[in-house]
């Protein structure tokens, strides 16, 4: 039994593991609403879009960096899609064109951080205000709507009683996992984050990889803004504001390190469980929005404080 | 007989799953200087920083001037005058030589949380004149050498009333000539009656500078050498335990054809116009004071610093080496000289870290690392290089200096070099590992393969190379043949250089 979920659980993520457990066992204990499949069915939903955009973050973490533009190359993307299919491209074609505009953005990063080597925190932020006011200054703020009905079962369908978009999410990860565990291109983006400057002396492509890095981000952010669109039936200018912190959240909570090398698919899905069930458990609980922040943030801090006092046990 | 300074006894300490020290005596009088010596993993450095607060022994007795003191944290010790100096160095290289010296013992101006500069400055001339260190004390440390930041550091712990020195490996990264001055400045702290204790892996520098040598051997007391009557290889087998076959001079090999020939290789401000040629076996060693640009000629050669002149010629054609990707793809692998900031992915298992350079050698699918590969792979070097280690997996992290020296060897090694530039290859390992890896030299040289060998022991280079190439300055001032060199020749090379400017090559 080790030896199958071995290499599938390890130490670290069977932890957090157990911490989504439990979250959900006090949530379910006092709100039996929170167990109801109807709320479940939503409550995935929700969070498979979170962790889409947390994947793409992962990448980018890995290797030492951040992505700051990902909630706005989020709506730029569903707004580009969105306005394809209004004007009445083919749905699918559309998607194309959406995340090729978001690839396009992480085409500029990717270039100004490995090439022109600019701090990943200064590129990103600047694209996070770049992109958003290029959404916003197309559209003047407006939703984009008549989007095709037959685009909407992409968010708002389901596939053996479970939603369309926490499919897309699992084939995503599975993916990414394949790709950190088994290629040489994982390997690399680790040994990145645990020390540049020998990946480097290895004779290996570090500029290469990091804008690579940098487009998966993109990408991943743009499929999510693009399923958002259907979820909405719409493209809205503010999609996506503040994603990226939920985004780095997640990636953090699931026992990444922001200084680089650490981190797993696994623990990224983890981590968004548990921002995604303690927010759902707020609102069940009737706690004020206003003080579901707060809340989230005294979590996003206390799950790298227990990460760190568990990581000094056991070096 | 009055009490020593300074009186250990009893000292055990255990970490998880490790005995580091068990019953370890040690002792020491004011304004002596005793050697602390032992194998990587002795129980040298847990010693001192029991001694300094670092860490807390289990058991044992501590005994500074006539009291009994067990020290809760390093400001502490330094309040009652017991300094260390680390192996690595601990400043702000952000902050100028002025504001290191100072931090943590700031003069204030009476009365007031404002700092007094005018103060600080004349403290700061007055002492580093005193120690022949000439230096702008407003520029920021980065901008100095590694030797001169060395210096800065024990003339910050001078600042203090110190009446005990500790020295872990203070000379690891000075030249022979730096190191000359550092000895100056140990006796003079002598003659003022503070202790030192001198922690260092260069034996003939502990017996050079040391009165009687403390050796320990797996965290207990392995014997005590009197440096001025003692003998190095009595030294030897009190730190190994048992004799060591000294390291031969290496008998001279049939020079192979030349296969790399550098011309004109310039990077200013580190590195001008130097040339020199490679055969197939050879060892061509360089020597040169810190700073004389050999690492930066060697960088420079695998693509991995700006260079704005210069050829090189693999095989007789000219070859473009951008990076230290294209330098593997012609077969030349450079060891850089710091393992931890520039070899090891300290996060990582010893197979990725052995199996980092050679993915190409690993695809499946193109893509994919095969995990089979990568194991036999690793198992062959853990074999032929005699790693000791419990698993493959382990985190290098948790390595021996010596084990993980001999993992970044093996990383390059596995990419099958006909070049093997080494960078200080044996710097801060114990005597053991350091003969294991200079045996390894030598057969990669029987095998035909070309090394460039840079070492700042005089030693090394005189037992491994065939030639030796002397640097200075960013230059190559003399190329001179191993049977004719010796240490007093090498070192007039580098030291007259500027009356002997003439390149022999």
């Amino acid at each position: 039994m080790r030896n199958v979920l071995g290499p599938v659980v390890r130490r670290r993520e069977s932890a957090i593991l157990l911490a989504l457990i439990v979250i959900m066992a006090v949530i379910g204990t006092v709100e039996p609403n929170f167990i109801a499949g109807s709320n479940l069915y939503l409550l995935s939903r929700q969070i498979s879009f979170v962790a889409i955009v947390a994947l793409g973050e992962l990448f980018v973490i890995l290797h030492g960096g951040i992505d700051l533009s990902v909630g706005s190359i989020m709506a730029l993307a569903g707004m580009v899609a969105g306005y394809c299919m209004k004007a009445g491209i083919d749905p699918s074609l559309a998607v194309l064109l959406g995340t090729g505009a978001g690839l396009a953005m992480g085409v500029i990063n990717g270039a100004l951080i490995s090439f022109a080597r600019i701090a990943p925190f200064i590129v990103t932020l600047g694209m996070l205000s770049f992109a958003s006011g290029v959404v916003l200054g197309l559209t003047k703020g407006w939703p984009i709507t008549e989007i095709p009905p037959s685009f909407l079962p992409v968010a708002q369908g389901s596939l053996l009683g479970v939603p369309i978009p926490v499919w897309i999410t699992l084939v995503l990860a599975a993916i990414a996992h394949v790709v950190l565990t088994y290629t040489a291109f994982g390997r690399r983006t680790y040994a990145m984050g645990g020390n540049e400057q020998a990946t480097f002396l290895s004779g290996i492509n570090v500029r290469r990889i990091k804008f690579v890095l940098y487009m998966i981000s993109a990408g991943c952010a743009s499929i999510a803004g693009i399923i958002l669109v259907a979820r909405f039936n719409s493209a809205q200018a503010d999609t996506g504001k503040g994603w990226e912190l939920d985004a780095i959240a997640a990636v953090v909570i699931g026992g990444a390190s922001l200084s680089g090398g650490a981190g797993s698919v696994l623990g990224v899905l983890i981590g968004a469980c548990i921002m995604g069930v303690i927010k759902n458990g707020l609102v069940l609980m009737r706690v004020s929005s206003y003080w579901q922040t707060a809340i989230i943030g005294v979590i996003i801090v206390l799950a790298v404080v227990l990460d760190r006092a568990k990581r000094r046990d056991a070096p | 007989m009055t009490e020593p300074l300074l009186a250990m006894t009893g000292i055990t300490k255990s970490f998880p799953g490790v005995r580091a020290l068990d019953d370890v005596a040690f002792a020491i009088g004011a304004g002596e200087i005793v050697g602390l010596l032992g194998e990587n993993g002795a129980g040298k450095s847990t010693l001192v920083k029991i001694l300094a607060g670092v860490h807390r022994a289990d058991a044992g007795e501590i005994r500074y001037r006539g009291k009994r003191v067990s020290f809760a944290s390093i400001p502490e010790a330094q309040a009652a005058g017991v300094t260390l100096i680390f192996q690595e160095l601990n400043h702000c290289p952000n902050l100028s030589v002025l504001d290191n010296l100072f931090l943590g013992r700031e003069i204030r101006r009476r009365g007031s949380p404002l700092l007094d500069y005018p103060a600080m400055r004349a403290r700061a001339n007055e002492l580093l004149d005193h120690l022949g260190i000439h230096v702008d004390l407003d520029i920021d440390l980065r901008r100095l050498s590694v030797a001169v930041q060395q210096m800065i550091e024990i003339a910050k712990a001078l600042l203090s009333d110190v009446k005990l020195l500790v020295m872990d490996e203070p000379t690891s990264s000075l030249s022979e000539k730096e190191t000359e001055r550092l000895f100056g400045v140990i006796r003079e702290l002598k003659a003022r009656g503070t202790a030192v204790i001198f922690i260092s892996h260069k034996l003939g520098e502990v017996f050079a500078i040391t009165e009687r040598i403390v050796v320990l051997r797996d965290g207990r007391n392995a014997g005590e050498v009197d440096a001025r009557t003692g003998t190095m290889p009595e030294l030897i087998t009190a730190m190994v335990g048992r004799e060591l076959a000294a390291s031969a001079p290496r008998r001279p090999t049939e020079p192979g054809p030349e296969i790399l020939r550098v011309e004109g290789l310039s990077g200013p401000p580190h590195v001008e116009d130097v040339s020199f040629t490679l055969r197939k076996g050879e060892i061509l060693g360089m020597a040169g004071l810190i700073g004389a640009g050999r690492t930066e000629t060697a960088r420079m050669l695998v693509g991995a610093g700006r260079r704005t002149r210069g050829r090189v010629l693999l095989d007789g054609k000219e070859v473009r080496i951008g990076s230290p990707r294209d330098a593997l793809e012609h077969g030349i692998a450079y060891v850089p000289e710091d393992r931890k900031s520039q070899a090891l992915i300290l996060t990582m298992s010893v197979r990725e870290n052995l199996t980092l350079a050679i993915h190409r050698l690993l695809l499946r699918f193109r893509i994919f690392l095969s995990r089979r590969k990568e194991v036999a792979i690793t198992d062959e070097y853990i074999a032929a290089l005699r790693i000791k280690i419990s698993s493959r997996e382990r985190r290098v992290s948790e390595l021996s200096g010596g084990n993980q020296q001999k993992v970044v060897l093996a990383k390059w090694l596995a990419t099958r070099p006909r070049i093997l530039i080494l960078d200080e290859p044996t710097r801060g390992i114990d005597v053991a590992v350091k003969a294991e890896v200079h045996r390894i030299i030598s057969e990669l040289a029987a095998q035909g393969v070309a090394i460039l060998l840079i070492s700042s022991e005089l030693p090394e280079i005189l037992a491994l190379s065939d030639r030796v190439l002397v640097m200075d300055t960013g230059r190559v001032k003399r190329v001179l043949d191993n049977l004719g060199a010796t240490q007093e020749t090498i070192m007039s090379a580098a030291l007259l250089a500027s009356q002997t400017s003439e390149s022999l090559s």
